[in-house]
């Protein structure tokens, strides 16, 4: 399929000199997201550097039924930005601007193609940042932070996304530009605010966005906590949150992902600990001081064989960097592994380990953790090798029973890396038909015709039947039609 | 009959639904058009609370003072700090009016605490959206959508709610400023990490909240400067309009507002709440001259009274109601509520 002479010149004429992308060459660059095994070339990447620019592209599109898939810096995890063979991509990176810092109404105003770090980098110089910092933060963008409702390490005491956002200026399906929200904390009618955070590019697209901005903590220390078993770890975590203390980050690792991490960056970890929990706590001298003695005191309780508080900020980084860079170590460790994205409640963590841990001998594949210990997010990594025939589909088998493991405990199918193309039949686990008709009905009230990132983030009714029959008929869940990695 | 066969056959019959819980904010709403009442007040009972994973799911028509209670046991809190207007209160009420309490610039909304709800729409479909962890991104966030819908979108059955530790001490300083110096010193003071949850300027008198840990309220205290008050039943007083200043026969309006936004003439007394962002008028004014004097300075009107709904954007109105069809196709839930 190719795009009509007319459409192409059409859209040229919108988005001058390098504004379309159309020689096959290039397109590769736009061939898949963060979900590499899932690729695909559009027919086109538009790339277009102001809001009128993305309005034209939307009208035209409209009127031509192409379909639009959003894209910003292409991190994401979870194919939200996988092109359509018959549609466009629409890439907001070039839209890059930083257009206000406000820092007495603690705001930003951004374009979406602004790299996260970038707003923090920016408010610096009046002792503010952006808080949520997902681990892609170096590359990701604000727009694409929107679309997945990023979280991060710190989102248990500063929140999602969707917490830390003001205002949206929106395209809609027929070009219209809306301002949703505003600089004030609240704005009359629906909150669509809360709708289009984390709506995986389906309902608009964003061209600009206001972030709120937050005061630099004075001191932040993290601790660094081994235990001889995972159960213990848990305890201590829930045992901190009861105690009335709300970490700025807390972390947990297993064995195998912090051996990965010590081999790889060198954090100073102890290799030979069951997990590791990582306590940050942030605030005034004083106030820091005084919490990571509580803490202290709580570790020891549950059975804590040694711990280490970060005396200097260089300390403090080098702690971090092993978990940050945990992802990477762990694919030093594997020919390829398969990030997983469930939440469970955080009390059900021992259970689901060691079921997992079952499971890692049925499939005969091991599997590495990585979990956001305090808002019960977890990361297990599957470790397999796909030039081995028959892993790659036992690692999604895998995959697929863990997602379920989660729903069952009572959490959910994507803590934070989002549905897109990954997890779609996955969510005929987590939802009713009904639920699933309510979604389709509010992407029609947005999107009548389809045109924003269709086939993504919601299965259709007649996908999840199919999936049913033979999840009744196997008493597992298959994913025939889904190549991963 | 069940809530879900009541809408049900609502939807089938095409009859209007006013859906009320204590009554506590209804006099907040334009007069509703004729409808058959729906009472939520039986749908109570606190069904799970677990303070170690920090939530709380409960009956819609459960009592905001019941868990409000329970949470004070176990030292934790519901940190919007929702007014209650009545001890008939209740948890579907508050998030329905979507308000927050005099905590919200610095601990979040009403809307920032909703993990998830069992909803029905007006189809009288029973639905689940959310949970109860705090990180979840499978599907479109509806739970939160329904925060300051005021039940036009469906009935909301059961809520799950975020809660958080209560702070370890709480104190309240007063300075004598003028408004506009006043709103300086806030616009200083929230650009700095200090454990700031509440200011307040009115006739000329300062007032400023700030709770958390106890090291970190001392050196907050120092910063700040003032007196110490001993008044600790003024924000409590605040958050349910019980002060002198609400108890007048003017018309009360909210004004929301930038939190940068300096001090403005408006036609009337006023209160300034959430360090400016928030400020109470009592005005004769009408909606028009208010509503304009607001989005000159970035922000909108609205009134605290039986009035009509704030008007919205031609644009926004469209996609309001297409969403309002996507869930009342019937158009039966709390007609004239949101909408005019």
């Amino acid at each position: 399929m190719s795009l009509t002479p007319e459409l192409g010149s059409a859209l040229k004429d919108i988005l001058p000199d390098d504004g379309l992308i159309l020689e096959p060459e290039m397109l590769r660059a736009y061939e898949c997201d963060g979900l590499t095994a899932k690729r695909g070339l559009p027919l086109a990447v538009a790339l277009p550097r102001t809001g009128k620019q993305v309005q034209a592209v939307v009208r035209l599109c409209h009127e031509h039924r192409l379909p639009i898939v959003p894209r910003g810096a292409g991190t994401g995890l979870s194919g939200g930005a996988q092109p359509l063979s018959n549609g466009l991509v629409l890439s907001l990176a070039r839209m890059q601007r930083i257009l206000e810092i406000n820092p007495d109404n603690l705001s930003a105003r951004v374009q979406p193609g602004v790299r996260n770090l970038a707003v923090s980098d920016a408010a610096r110089a009046h002792g503010l940042y952006y808080a949520p910092d997902p681990s892609s933060q170096i590359a990701c963008t604000i727009g694409g932070n929107v679309a997945e409702n990023s979280g991060g390490v710190h989102c248990l005491k500063y929140g999602l996304t969707v917490h830390n956002i003001l205002q949206l200026q929106l395209v809609t399906a027929e070009g219209e530009l809306l301002e949703i929200g505003s600089n004030a904390l609240d704005s009359p009618g629906y909150d669509l605010l809360a709708l289009l955070t984390g709506s995986e590019g389906l309902l608009g697209i964003i061209t600009e966005v206001t972030v709120k901005l937050l005061p630099i903590p004075p001191a932040a220390r993290v601790m660094l906590a081994a235990f001889d078993s995972v159960e213990q770890a848990g305890q201590a975590v829930g045992a901190i949150i009861a105690a009335g203390i709300v970490p700025a980050g807390l972390e947990m690792m297993d064995n195998r992902s912090l051996r990965a991490a010590e081999d790889f960056v060198h954090a100073g970890y102890p290799v030979d600990a069951a997990a590791i929990l990582l306590c940050e706590m942030d605030g005034t001298q004083t106030e820091v001081h005084e919490q990571l003695e509580r803490v202290e005191r709580i570790l020891l309780r549950y059975g804590c064989s040694s711990m280490r508080a970060s005396d200097s900020e260089e300390e403090r980084t080098r702690i971090w960097a092993g978990r940050k860079a945990a992802f990477p170590a762990v694919g030093r460790i594997s020919p390829d592994y398969y990030c997983m994205d469930g939440t469970i409640p955080r009390h059900r963590l021992p259970e689901v380990l060691s079921r997992i841990e079952a499971m890692s001998g049925k499939y005969s594949l091991n599997v590495a953790n990585v979990f956001h210990a305090g808002d019960g997010n977890l990361h297990p990594l599957i470790l397999y090798d796909a030039s081995k025939p028959g892993e790659l589909a036992r690692a999604e088998k895998f995959g697929g029973e863990i997602l379920a493991l989660c729903v069952e405990v009572g959490g959910t199918i994507t803590g934070e890396h989002g549905v897109g193309s990954e997890k779609i039949d996955q969510m005929c686990v987590q939802f009713h038909s009904m639920e699933l008709q309510q979604f389709h009905a509010i992407k029609k009230a947005f999107d009548e015709t389809a045109l924003f990132n269709p086939g993504k983030a919601i299965p259709t009714l007649h996908r999840c039947a199919e999936l049913g029959a033979m999840h009744v008929h196997n008493g597992e869940l298959p994913f025939p039609d889904l190549e991963r990695f | 009959m069940s809530h879900r066969e009541l809408i049900r056959d609502a939807f089938a019959s095409k009859t209007p639904l006013n859906i009320q819980g204590g009554g506590s904010k209804g006099f907040l709403q334009p007069a509703p058009v004729p409808a058959k009442t729906l009472h939520t007040t039986d749908l109570t009972g606190i069904l799970d609370y677990q303070p170690e994973e920090l939530f709380v799911r409960a009956r819609a028509g459960t009592r905001l003072q019941e868990i409000e209670k329970l949470l004070r046991q176990k030292q934790q809190m519901l940190p919007f700090d929702p007014p209650r207007f009545s001890p008939a209160a209740t948890l579907g009420g508050s998030i329905a009016s979507g308000l927050s309490g005099p905590s919200r610039p610095w601990w979040g909304a009403a809307r920032d605490f909703v993990l998830g709800c069992v909803l029905i729409n007006g189809r009288g479909e029973r639905l689940r959206f959310g949970g109860e962890v705090i990180k979840n991104v499978a599907g479109y966030d509806v739970s939160r959508l329904q925060c300051g819908a005021w039940g036009t979108l469906g009935l909301l059955e059961e809520i799950s709610i975020k809660t958080l530790p209560a702070p370890e001490e709480e104190i309240t300083l007063e300075l004598e400023l003028d408004e506009s110096d006043a709103l300086e010193k806030i616009r200083e003071w929230n650009r700095q990490p200090l454990p700031l949850c509440g200011a307040v300027w009115h006739q000329g008198l300062l007032r400023i909240r700030l709770s958390g840990n106890a090291a970190a309220v001392a050196q907050g205290r120092l910063r700040i400067g003032g007196e110490r008050s001993g008044n600790t039943g003024f924000w409590e007083q605040l958050k349910e309009h019980r002060l002198d200043f609400f108890h007048s026969a003017k018309p009360l309006w909210r004004i929301s507002l930038p939190r940068d936004c300096p001090a403005m003439k408006l036609p009337g007394e006023i209160l300034v709440d959430w360090g400016g962002a928030q400020r109470w008028l009592l005005s004769d004014s009408s909606m028009e001259v208010l509503s304009q004097i607001a989005a000159n300075a970035g922000g909108h009107a609205s009134p605290f009274h039986p009035n009509r709904p704030v008007p919205l954007d031609p644009g926004l109105m469209r996609l309001h109601q297409r969403l309002k069809n996507a869930f009342d196709p019937a158009g039966i839930l709390n007609p004239g509520r949101l909408f005019p």
